[in-house]
């Protein structure tokens, strides 16, 4: 029993990844919702950065700035792609909400059912 | 500084490639009117065929890659940029393709956008093509990754840009499915770092064959390798991952259609290519996960399924889409026949398909700017009005469908090889038997354009301007010099195809 939450606890981070992720692909999956598609999508991104930063962090480790008083730094290259993965992820969201608006111009409404029932081709 | 010569920027072509549509982009971005981005466009587009071109006969001839380190720094801690065989082949595809098509975009554009947003309709084109040249040349799973992103995220304004409301529907959908795939290559790509601590190819092909030794990181290494396929697959339009592509391309402007026909679903095959057979490498692959039957069932589920539902499409370009998911089904049973023929008939498609289809949808781009509509029902006797129009896109049907002589037989030739090769005779009835389907859905649009009494639309339209028609004849006579000479394609697709079999160890 010990064993088994000592295993959860180091884990954690990666248990998290993966409920974000599957939940997040969920909400793309299941709901008609175009925004709260896209609430989905973003947490489905998120959770890759996680998946990303947790192997980075080094138990004691530090800002990898050399400093004679530390001898354990945390690997930068995750983090520095991880600012890029959340820039890319911020351009897709603000697009898929700016696509999101002219949608809701053009059919005035953002539920998926009541697009296709209005214009059934297009599905 | 010495003067701008051929000596002085000839060593920094792989990064001139990127570069010089990415600037262009920046600089398009700034300009109100549509005319002055397009000429930048067109000089910018003009001079990327020169530069991969340069590259490609200097890979041919010395038979080792170029390799460009981006700021100096040695291959595994910076970035680099490598041109080998394979990506030399694709680049000069995706330019040409780019540089092509820009002497129709004016008037089509013109047509279909309104003047404000006409210079960023130029500036989106450009960053998709730095995209998808960024996608193959660079040596950096990550950086890849950048360059998907930026590619894709340029192609949904592109689609979002036509003038029905379905083409923001198509957009949206397709920037849903797009992202997850782009995701699902990230969380690849992460697993191989934890694994390898490494986002070089080079160096990721080299430690992989030591990780997956080790059965501790095994796991990790076949779930990359799941994601990484999958997340792929969905961007090059794989059977059942293609539902996003029909609506993108019948909704999107039709310079957008035809670019993006013709180079965005290559890049992403490439992307596959140089991950399955030069990081993970065949054996791997092969003994870990079935992909190569995957493919196969897959590839031909592609070519019967997507080509049924061309032949019963009334939208002259969703027709088309299907028919390009088809394509993508000849290609990828090519690769995975894995063996040296099929893979020259895959690389082969690559180009000949590209010219092929981009025609064809410049020809259709030419009958939308001059009726208003690719329905069938208003494309009824337009040939008649528009005979130089439906000639080029006769011709290139004809090449599509793999009769001798054109450019699509010589693919289908190879490929066909390539089954003999690996012992599935079967599959050459197969390849045989698609092709007789894409005669009916091409026969059928032709019989329509041809042999019908014209519309209403096609009683008033005139044949289309020159700017229109010089791009569009290049790439029609393209397909039937394509047929008879295959220097260009074959002998370079075979090349290319053996320096991936190279990576079987």
């Amino acid at each position: 029993m010990k064993e088994a939450i000592l295993e959860f606890a180091q884990h954690y981070n990666y248990f998290i990844t993966i409920f974000l992720m599957i939940s997040g692909l969920f909400i793309v999956i299941a709901r008609g919702n175009l925004i709260k598609k896209l609430i989905g999508l973003s947490l489905f991104q998120t959770s890759v950065y996680l998946l990303y930063l947790t192997p980075a962090k080094i138990h004691n480790g530090t800002a990898p700035i050399y400093d004679y008083a530390y001898d354990t730094y945390s690997n930068p290259l995750p983090h520095v792609l991880m600012l890029t993965a959340i820039v890319v992820g911020v351009a897709t969201l603000a697009l898929g909400l700016a696509l999101v608006v002219r949608i809701k111009e053009a059919y005035g409404t953002i539920e998926e059912d009541e697009i296709f029932s209005k214009d059934p081709e297009a599905e | 500084m010495s003067s701008l010569s051929w000596g002085t920027i000839e060593p920094h072509l792989p990064i001139l490639l990127v570069i010089l549509p990415l600037f262009g982009s920046l600089l398009t971005t700034f300009l109100r009117k549509g005319i002055l981005a397009w000429l930048i466009a067109l000089a910018v587009t003009l001079v990327l065929p020169v530069f991969s071109i340069a590259l490609l006969m200097k890979v041919m001839e010395t038979g080792q890659p170029i390799v460009y380190q981006i700021g100096n720094w040695p291959a595994p801690v910076g970035i680099v940029y490598k041109v080998d065989q394979l990506s030399a082949y694709v680049l000069t595809v995706i330019s040409l393709i780019g540089a092509v098509i820009m002497p129709f975009a004016r008037r089509s554009v013109a047509a279909e956008i309104q003047e404000p947003a006409q210079s960023w309709y130029y500036t989106m084109y450009l960053l998709c093509l730095c995209g998808l040249l960024g996608i193959v040349i660079t040596g950096d799973a990550f950086n890849a990754f950048v360059f998907l992103e930026i590619s894709s995220l340029a192609t949904y304004v592109l689609i979002a840009m036509g003038r029905h409301r379905r083409a923001l529907l198509a957009a949206y959908q397709y920037l849903i499915m797009g992202t997850i795939g782009a995701t699902m290559y990230i969380i690849g790509i992460g697993l191989l770092y934890v694994v390898t601590g490494t986002l070089n190819f080079d160096d990721l092909a080299d430690r992989l064959r030591l990780a997956i030794a080790d059965p501790g990181y095994r796991n990790a290494v076949i779930t990359a390798l799941g994601f990484i396929f999958v997340g792929v697959s969905l961007k090059l339009a794989l059977f059942p991952m293609h539902v996003w592509l029909p609506n993108a391309y019948a909704y999107a402007p039709s310079l957008a259609t035809a670019f993006l026909a013709g180079t965005a679903t290559k890049a992403a095959i490439y992307l596959l290519l140089r991950l399955i057979f030069s990081v993970f490498g065949v054996a791997l692959t092969i003994d870990n996960l079935p992909i190569p039957q995957i493919l196969l069932v897959l590839s031909i589920a592609a070519m019967f399924i997507a080509s049924f539902s061309a032949v019963f499409e009334e939208n002259a370009k969703r027709m088309l889409a299907y028919s390009s998911v088809a394509q993508v089904g000849y290609i990828m049973l090519g690769v995975a026949l894995i063996n040296q023929a099929g893979l020259t008939g895959a690389l082969a498609h690559i180009a000949n398909h590209a010219i092929m289809k981009t025609a064809l949808f410049l020809a259709l781009g030419a009958v939308f700017y001059r009726i208003g509509s690719v329905m069938y029902s208003d494309m009824a006797g337009i040939g008649r009005k528009m005979p130089l129009t439906m000639g080029a896109f006769a011709v290139a049907g004809i090449g599509l469908m793999g009769t001798p002589g054109t450019a699509g037989f010589i693919s289908k030739w190879y490929l066909g090889i390539g089954a003999i090769d690996a012992g599935m005779y079967s599959v050459v009835f197969l390849i045989v038997a698609s092709s007789l389907i894409s005669v009916i859905y091409i026969g059928r649009i032709t019989e329509v354009v041809w042999f019908r009494e014209p519309s209403e639309a096609a009683k008033t339209a005139k044949e289309a301007p020159l700017s229109m028609l010089i791009p569009l004849w290049i790439l029609a006579l393209a397909t039937l010099y394509l047929g008879f000479d295959t220097r260009a394609t074959v002998d370079v697709a075979a090349k290319a195809a053996e320096v991936l079999l190279g990576g079987i160890r």
